[in-house]
């Protein structure tokens, strides 16, 4: 018996960008495959490649067997692939039976609906999942959970084999979070292969059966969370399926303590197929990792330990490439006392920032590094907590008190909000500073140039010239102009998000640089990136946030293996 | 050169158009009927200007037809009462500041979408202005047509006020911190806020700007005639933004400036004439005022996806 689906060395490319640079992962029936790693790591596009949204570059994907090159959308919907995304995609206005409808009956303009018909599925499919959840209900006053079961109902009704979930807990509480993985243990019974995709360790031990790890876009490894017989079925062809299933599941509780829980599973284990050997690309020192079959002995390898998946995920060194902090840090510039701002969800936040000194901020996506930076540059202002500025007290409302304050704030997403691409490089360039650069009535086109031309230098921007449009450069260099925007400013308190995103590799040494070089001038620097190994190399302290709070503090250079966990919430002990 | 090329082959059309009216109807160009068509056009150009701003922003005003007519009949009744000319201008322009603040704070303040907030303001003018003037005719007393002058004279104010205002809007546009922060707004009001601009106050300020416009355009327009007629103004809107669009100014916002819709405004303004004096048949004029639109629009959009690419 073949897997539901396989990917073999699968490639994708977005430009320049390497999104997936050799995947290989595959889907049992009846199991829960866990897809785990860092943000930017490459799980959002391969699951597109799987939903059919994006076509693969190079390798093959196989679906109950069969090779399928050009999936579209309705191909993988019609072969069985339904995605659950974490945001679900109803339509709020329409009731739950009508949007069950939409999804599962056949398009024509012109078919009648037989309503009756139509609220009679959609009950049915709700009970079968034992949801209590009215057809006639409109779908935007359910909760985000029922939400989720009624996309998980379209997934049933469409008779999906093979459903992918994207972070479906990350909103949902603790109750609702048991209620889902009951429902998904369900789906699993039926035979149904899940993709569960999570950054909570805790639940990937709670449910899944296997986990595959991606790191920078390749997929490095390939687990059994709890070993399980589930792969006799390949070895030997003629024995009934995976069934039977090893008993109930523990509970989310029983397991969230790290591994030791867990090998009580292994006397399931088959000694084979329980590692993937790893794709033939660079041997990046995993090589130890990779567990040859070992025959019918009963040296099983052991299932997968949370250290070992932190380790996987992190995997690499940080290397000397970053540049070097060659003085230490001066007075405290910016301080933080209790800061909270509870619209955007940053909680008590107490941090120092010192002159000359990087402050990283590492965390996952919606950790609330970003909500932070807002709060600081006046954007969502703090509801709590103190901010203070060389030793006094200050009230950032909006921008412009930021701006007076001497903070700086380079934003994310430059292609949108850091240059604005319809105006030359040179207005770009000396928007944050026209009442010091031009102290009369008028705009003094000489100045815009000569300060223009000099800010390009200094940050060895590469343009046509003062005039092209900030939409004609490089990545790179429109984040290059969208520092120099606020170096202008002679910030004392510069803010970082993300500088080096979607930035070639020499741009972004060249960033780097620049970076430290304004530490190195008396700048105080906080730091927010999602390139763990950027943090790690430019950072003279490390601030890791989960939840809107700063959960850790550690030295530069410190162990990724530490941040990953600090970030990922491992060391919370039971949940 | 190549960053004008819209306001340019505007202008280029034009003068094409001017070109061959020289050449088949030579007599377009008698000046005396000529400047009683440009005086006739400078209030609706005004306006145009005025909108030219907001649509800059990415903003929209569709209730100056309205604002201009209940300026003209304001302004109209303080000049029957017999108060002096000056403060007859003085309050019709207060009073389109005021309207125009009313839009601008529903739009920056609160923070609806233009479009319907001057619609609503559109049918409140009008449908006002019907209920307490009741389409009487406001009769102005001697002294008011052509500002008391001789008409030449009068119509020298005219546009010499209209091309006052252009080369004032044409100069903060270019030399003012604040134009340069409208041009931002228009392109990105997000990333122009992150870049320590206040958006909601520009675009506030757009608004109070053409509502200001629009009544001193009103008082323009009432020296030229004997009479006040309530229903004026009809149209205004679309004649203006049409003007606008056809000038270069993005509809998306952030490009475009005022000699660009000068051209565009000339040049719709011309095609009327134009085929009247090519012996055109005149039921063309509106369907070919539409393909100039429709071939401005089509043009910024290609420029557009361009930059997106």
């Amino acid at each position: 018996m073949s897997p539901l689906l396989k990917l073999t060395s699968v490639t994708k490319s977005f430009g320049a960008v390497r999104a997936l640079k050799g995947v290989s992962f595959d889907l049992r029936a009846g199991e829960v495959h866990a897809l785990l790693g860092e943000n930017g790591a490459g799980k959002s596009t391969l699951i597109k490649v799987i939903a059919g949204a994006h076509q693969p570059d190079g390798g093959t994907l196989e679906i109950g067997g069969q090779r399928v090159t050009q999936l579209t959308p309705q191909a993988a919907h019609r072969l069985g692939i339904a995605c659950i995304y974490q945001q679900p995609a109803l339509f709020p206005d329409l009731k739950v039976s009508e949007n069950i409808g939409l999804r599962l009956e056949p398009i024509s303009l012109l078919r009648r609906i037989n309503w009756a018909a139509r609220r009679e599925r959609a009950a049915q499919l709700l009970q079968r999942l034992g949801a209590d959840i009215s057809p006639d209900a409109e779908a935007g006053s359910l909760s985000m959970p029922e939400q989720q079961l009624v996309e998980i109902a379209c997934a049933l009704g469409a008779g999906a084999r093979i459903v992918i979930m994207d972070e479906p807990t990350a909103s949902l509480t603790q109750t609702e979070q048991h209620r889902l993985f009951a429902v998904v243990r369900d789906l699993r019974a039926d035979g149904v292969g899940v993709i569960y995709i999570s950054h909570r360790l805790d639940e990937i031990f709670a449910l899944a059966d296997r986990v595959t790890v991606l790191r920078d876009g390749e997929s490095v490894g390939t687990r059994d969370v709890v070993a399980r017989p589930s792969s006799v079925v390949r070895r030997v062809p003629n024995e009934r399926s995976a069934r039977p299933h090893p008993g109930p599941l523990p509970q989310g509780e029983e397991v969230s303590q790290p591994a030791t829980g867990l090998t009580k599973h292994a006397t399931f284990a088959d000694p084979l197929t329980t590692i993937l050997p790893l794709p033939a690309g660079e041997g990046r020192g995993q090589g130890e990792r990779v567990l040859e079959p070992a025959g019918l002995s009963d040296s099983s390898p052991p299932p997968i330990t949370e250290s070992e998946l932190i380790r996987l995920m992190v995997g690499r060194e940080v290397s000397s490439i970053y540049p070097a902090a060659e003085s230490e840090p001066g007075e405290v510039v910016l301080s933080l006392r209790e800061l909270g701002c509870t619209a955007s969800g940053v909680k008590k936040i107490t941090l120092d920032l010192r002159a000359g000194e990087i402050v990283g901020l590492a965390g996952l996506v919606g950790a609330g590094r970003t909500e932070l930076a807002r709060v600081l540059f006046g954007l969502t202002p703090a509801d709590s907590g103190e901010i203070q500025l060389n030793g006094h007290p200050v009230s950032i409302r909006s921008p412009q008190e930021a701006v007076t304050q001497g903070i700086a704030y380079v934003p994310e997403d430059r292609r949108r909000h850091g240059v604005i691409l319809e105006m030359p490089i040179a207005h770009n360039l000396t928007m944050a500073i026209h009442p010091r650069l031009f102290p009369g009535t008028w705009l003094r086109f000489g100045a815009e140039r000569t300060h223009a031309l000099e800010a390009m230098h200094d940050l060895a921007v590469k343009a046509a010239g003062p005039d092209a449009l900030g939409g004609s450069l490089s990545g790179g260099n429109q984040q290059k102009v969208a520092l120099a925007r606020w170096l202008a400013t002679r910030p004392r308190v510069l803010i970082l998000d993300e500088p080096t995103q979607g930035v070639d590799v020499g741009a972004k040494s060249e960033i780097h640089k620049i970076i430290r070089r304004l530490a190195q001038e008396g700048m105080a620097v906080l730091l927010i990136s999602s390139d763990l190994p950027e943090v790690l190399g430019m950072s003279d302290r490390i601030a890791v946030m989960r939840g809107g709070e700063i959960v850790a503090m550690m030295p530069g250079g410190s162990d990724a293996h530490a941040v990953m966990a600090a970030a990922l919430g491992q060391d919370r002990g039971e949940s | 050169m190549k960053r004008h090329f819209r306001e340019l082959s505007v202008t280029g059309a034009l003068l094409l158009l001017l070109l061959s009216l020289a050449i088949f109807a030579p007599n377009f160009f008698e000046p005396q009927p000529l400047l009683s068509r440009l005086t006739a056009a400078a209030p609706k150009l005004v306006v145009a200007c005025g909108i030219a701003l907001v649509i800059l922003c990415r903003q929209i005003d569709i209730s100056v037809g309205s604002l201009f007519a209940v300026c003209s009949v304001s302004a109209g009744l303080l000049a029957a009462a017999k108060l002096p000319l000056p403060v007859a201008v003085i309050a019709s322009v207060t009073l389109g500041a005021v309207g125009g603040a009313l839009n601008g704070a529903l739009v920056a303040g609160v923070g609806l979408p233009s479009i319907v907030v001057t619609l609503a303001t559109m049918v409140t003018w009008r449908e006002g202005l019907r209920l307490t003037q009741q389409g009487v005719f406001v009769n102005l007393p001697d002294g008011v047509q052509w500002f008391g002058l001789p008409m030449a004279a009068g119509q020298g104010i005219v546009c010499g006020l209209a091309l006052a205002v252009l080369l004032a809007l044409a100069y903060a546009l270019r030399f003012l911190s604040v134009g340069r922060f409208v041009y931002a707004v228009g392109s990105d009001a997000e990333a122009a806020r992150l870049a320590g601009i206040r958006p909601r106050l520009v675009t506030f300020g757009v608004f109070v700007l053409l509502g200001a416009l629009t009544g001193l355009a009103a008082v323009m327009n009432l020296v030229q005639s004997p009479q006040v007629d309530p229903g004026t103004g009809r149209m205004l809107e679309l004649e203006a933004i049409a003007a606008v669009v056809v000038g270069g100014v993005a509809v998306s916002g952030g490009r475009g400036n005022v000699w660009g819709v000068l051209a565009g405004f000339l040049l719709l303004a011309c095609i009327t004439p134009a085929l009247t004096y090519l012996d055109v048949k005149p039921y063309w004029d509106k369907a070919i005022q539409g393909a100039v639109i429709l071939l401005a629009i089509v043009a910024d959009g290609v420029r557009r996806r361009k930059l997106n690419r």
